[in-house]
């Protein structure tokens, strides 16, 4: 990798540790995501099939 | 007057203050940390021992920093479950644990990346690594321990109670490149006297780290909103066989 910036003999070392950082950050982000959509379809499907909390429950 | 953390002990209260606060957190965090990577790549000049490698720090730093700091607030959360049975202290503790494992490997591996060329080695058994390493099996034991047991009350206790012991760690790891034998170089930044490292470079480390810890704040928002989300998942899922085994029981 180049970018136009010139990183010296170790370049290789900085960009890893650089692409590390994007790779698990970003996972970490893409899995929030991933999961947050999932438990508010879990939610929703709960909601349609009229399962309600028992505080929520009308007697 | 109720305090800040009584007014955040409901969930729906919590729910409705973090999707207001999370955009904008996360829009400050993406921002700050594109203008600190500008500044580190661009603006900053080489270390004038270590040359271009010191690079590195800029996020080598923020993440070690975090490793500790994230394992900071699970203990106080876990203080908080145990002393003051808050409502939201466990879905905390819980939802930062991930991130505090994810940041101390990234702490180790840009770390031992940034080692090679400086120190000659990727790892050295001394004190600095060894108890970083310790932090991160600690995160891991955390979430395998919650995991492990089926009765999530339970689980919450026993875990806030291996944090708490846990957090021997920190001073271990703050005071190892004191007194211990190791490669690492001494505190330059958070040290008794102030910053030792130059202002050119300090700017650019203390952007990226404000940075990454606002990225963290909104990542462990997210993942508390996604905990809370499961929980009541979870209470509708048990609602619901309640009132299929109540019928049941009427129909016979």
């Amino acid at each position: 990798m180049d970018l136009g910036i010139d990183l010296g003999p170790h370049a290789s070392f900085i960009w890893s540790a650089y692409g590390m950082v994007v790779l698990v950050i970003g996972g970490l982000i893409a899995w929030l995501a991933v999961d947050g959509r999932e438990q508010e379809r879990r939610l929703a499907e709960l909601a349609a099939r009229g399962v309600k909390r028992r505080s929520t429950v009308r007697s | 007057m109720q305090t800040l953390t009584q007014r955040l002990a409901n969930p729906t209260r919590f729910m409705e203050l973090s999707a207001q606060l999370l955009p904008w957190i996360s829009g400050a965090a993406a921002v700050i940390i594109t203008y600190g990577l500008y500044l580190s790549f661009f603006v900053a000049p080489p270390d004038s021992l270590q040359g271009e490698t010191a690079r590195i720090m800029y996020v080598h730093v923020p993440s070690a920093w975090l490793s500790m700091a994230v394992y900071a607030l699970i203990a106080v959360s876990a203080f908080g479950l145990l002393v003051f049975r808050h409502p939201l202290a466990d879905v905390s503790a819980k939802a930062a644990a991930p991130l505090g494992a994810a940041f101390t490997f990234l702490a180790l591996v840009t770390g031992s990346l940034w080692g090679r060329p400086t120190w000659g080695t990727y790892w050295v058994w001394d004190a600095r690594l060894t108890s970083v390493l310790i932090l991160f099996f600690l995160y891991l034991g955390l979430m395998a321990l919650r995991s492990s047991i089926e009765d999530e009350s339970l689980a919450s206790k026993l875990t806030a109670i291996l944090a708490l012991v846990g957090i021997v760690m920190l001073p271990i790891i703050k005071f190892s490149v004191e007194f211990g034998n190791t490669l690492h170089q001494p505190a330059s930044v958070i040290r008794a006297g102030g910053p030792t490292i130059d202002a050119a470079l300090l700017t650019p480390l203390l952007v990226m780290a404000v940075g990454f810890t606002l990225m963290f704040v909104a990542m462990h928002l997210k993942a508390m909103r996604n905990e809370i989300l499961r929980r009541r998942v979870k209470a509708l899922q048990l609602a619901e066989v309640e009132r299929a085994q109540g019928q049941l029981a009427a129909a016979e």
